[in-house]
């Protein structure tokens, strides 16, 4: 300890204190509202917190989530390129669809494709003016509600997806382009191997919400009758009248789900970030981030 | 037995209605260092972006090692060439910027091991290997693992070089390589171009660094508003420049 050690009494914050318990005073207050209303059954609410069912449409939710949003993000990818391309179809094309699927209502969609059977009953794919045909049948038959709601999600997502990608792509730096240029890169590898992993670091964040939208989402599927778990839940208490307490059990996993999903986004940060997290220009000095980045001592190669 | 490894022919180039390139004629043969100087704005820059087609050219001819750059010419008719046919193209000639552009999320090593690996399907191992002597060479040998965010601007504008080195190419173009650096990180820049020119690399350099262009360079070309006003060896352009506008530009950058 040295003499011009500086020692000094804290700033204190009694207001912090003060809205602290009064906060907490507030919460408890609504949470024993809710806990002693003669209207919400505790014992239906424990009953199928864990009924088979629930967990089943959970698990439906999930799938239905990353199923659907992987085919956006592809979808997604295409879109941006195509409007970030010179080809003027290709920019037309891509605009019209993010336009349509942004424009309509996602509840619209999705009882558009669970209900094609109408304006399409029949489908047929192959190849026009000739009698090739690969699939042929009622389109009930062969877009059952799942496929429906999955199309509908991921094409509406797709759009909203592409415009992230876009601005990611948009914000790499324009001498990224050039240098792999200069190298003989081809167009296509330097977007898979330069420019996209770079954009990703500035598309994660805004895609994490995505996802978590995409999560809640699938309980619009409820209208096509896909056995997800907002679906399960109104179908149970459809039965018992114990409307309330199905909602709670639903919120209940949808928080869950929302809360698990969000760790790998934190992951992904991680491995994007690499090279632009690392402190200091002149120097060799960082802060530890991750375990990716190791300094070399002495003249190891990698 | 002089080989023309650049021969520009009344290169011309538009931005717009303006006119950058009024018709540019200049050769470089094998094994030469050109360097290429000039005020702001006289299209130096711009016409070495065009010599690897970064930039298309609006008229004239630009070969590079017998190769018209960016077309293909069948009799009178001229066609432009495929992006995988430029692409091929570039491979044979590195180019260094002044903003480095190194790729920030790879490593210095990766960097310079992309392309090989990427591009000419080198094996990891042996790009590696040739990586490792390449950054050894241009003194950066402890900075394998550093991504460019660790690196002061001199040593990446040295990971830059190696990075184009690593393409083997025959000809290397530096548009102002030491412009965006600390004028302490300067010489070890210059001093890894000095020992390129020594071992026979063709080259074109874009400075304002007038010792450099004094020792290194075997013909000195001052540019101005797009056309050519003087050439010759650097002892003729530097030391007894002819033209006015010449000699109103080297005292005003000495």
């Amino acid at each position: 300890m040295n003499d011009d050690d500086v020692v000094a009494k804290p700033l204190r914050h009694p207001w912090r204190w003060v809205s602290g318990v009064l906060l907490i005073a507030a919460l408890s207050g609504i949470v024993y509202s809710l806990w002693s209303s003669p209207s919400i059954n505790h014992n239906i609410i424990s009953k199928y917190l864990f009924d088979p069912k629930i967990l089943q449409g959970a698990v439906l939710t999930v799938v239905i989530t990353v199923v659907s949003m992987l085919i956006a993000t592809i979808l997604a990818v295409i879109l941006a390129v195509m409007r970030l391309s010179p080809n003027p179809l290709l920019k037309l094309v891509s605009s019209a669809f993010v336009g349509f699927f942004r424009g309509t209502p996602l509840l619209l969609q999705i009882v558009f494709w669970g209900y094609l059977g109408i304006i399409y009953p029949t489908l047929t794919i192959g190849i026009p003016f000739t009698d090739v045909v690969f699939v042929h049948g009622q389109t009930s038959m062969l877009l059952p509600s799942l496929a429906a709601g999955i199309i509908a999600l991921s094409l509406n997502e797709a759009a909203y997806a592409a415009e992230i990608v876009r601005a990611g792509i948009l914000s790499v730096d324009g001498g990224q382009k050039e240098a792999a240029a200069s190298l003989g890169m081809s167009g296509g590898y330097t977007l898979r191997r330069i420019i996209l992993p770079q954009a990703m670091r500035v598309i994660i964040p805004p895609m994490g919400n995505e996802f978590i939208s995409m999560l809640k989402s699938t309980a619009l599927l409820e209208v096509v009758a896909v056995l997800e778990l907002y679906t399960q839940a109104t179908m149970i208490s459809a039965q018992n009248l114990a409307q309330v307490e199905l909602l709670v059990v639903a919120g209940f996993w949808y928080l869950v789900m929302t809360t698990i999903l969000s760790i790998p986004q934190r992951q992904l940060e991680k491995k994007y970030g690499r090279g632009f997290n690392v402190s200091g220009t002149t120097g060799g000095r960082m802060f530890g981030f991750g375990n990716r980045i190791k300094m070399p001592r002495g003249g190891t190669a990698a | 037995m002089t080989r023309l490894m650049v021969d520009a022919r009344s290169v011309r180039k538009t931005f717009g209605s303006n006119e950058v390139l009024k018709g540019i004629n200049l050769t470089v043969e094998q094994g030469q260092v050109l360097v290429l100087l000039g005020p702001s704005g006289s299209g130096k820059s711009t016409f070495l972006r065009c010599i690897n087609h970064l930039e298309t050219i609006n008229g004239g001819r630009i070969y590079v090692d017998g190769d018209l750059m960016g077309y293909r010419q069948a009799g009178d008719v001229l066609h432009e060439m495929k992006p995988s046919a430029i692409a091929a193209q570039r491979r044979h000639i590195g180019m260094v910027f002044q903003r480095f552009n190194l790729f920030p999320h790879l490593t210095a090593l990766e960097n310079v091991i992309e392309a090989p690996i990427g591009v000419n399907r080198e094996s990891a191992a042996a790009a590696k290997a040739r990586g490792i002597k390449l950054l050894e060479r241009v003194g950066l040998g402890d900075k394998f693992n550093h991504y460019p965010s660790q690196l002061s601007g001199g040593q990446q504008q040295r990971v830059a070089i190696a990075r184009a080195l690593a393409m083997e190419p025959k000809l290397m173009l530096f548009d102002e390589p030491t412009s965006a650096l600390d004028p302490e990180l300067v010489g070890d820049v210059l001093n890894v171009m000095r020992d390129l020119a020594k071992e026979g690399m063709t080259m074109i350099v874009v400075t304002h660094e007038m010792g450099f262009a004094k020792e290194v360079a075997d013909t000195v070309v001052f540019m101005d508003q797009g056309l050519v006003v003087e050439a010759g060896t650097p002892e003729e352009v530097l030391d007894h420049p002819k033209h006015e506008r010449t000699r109103a530009f080297l005292n005003s950058v000495l």
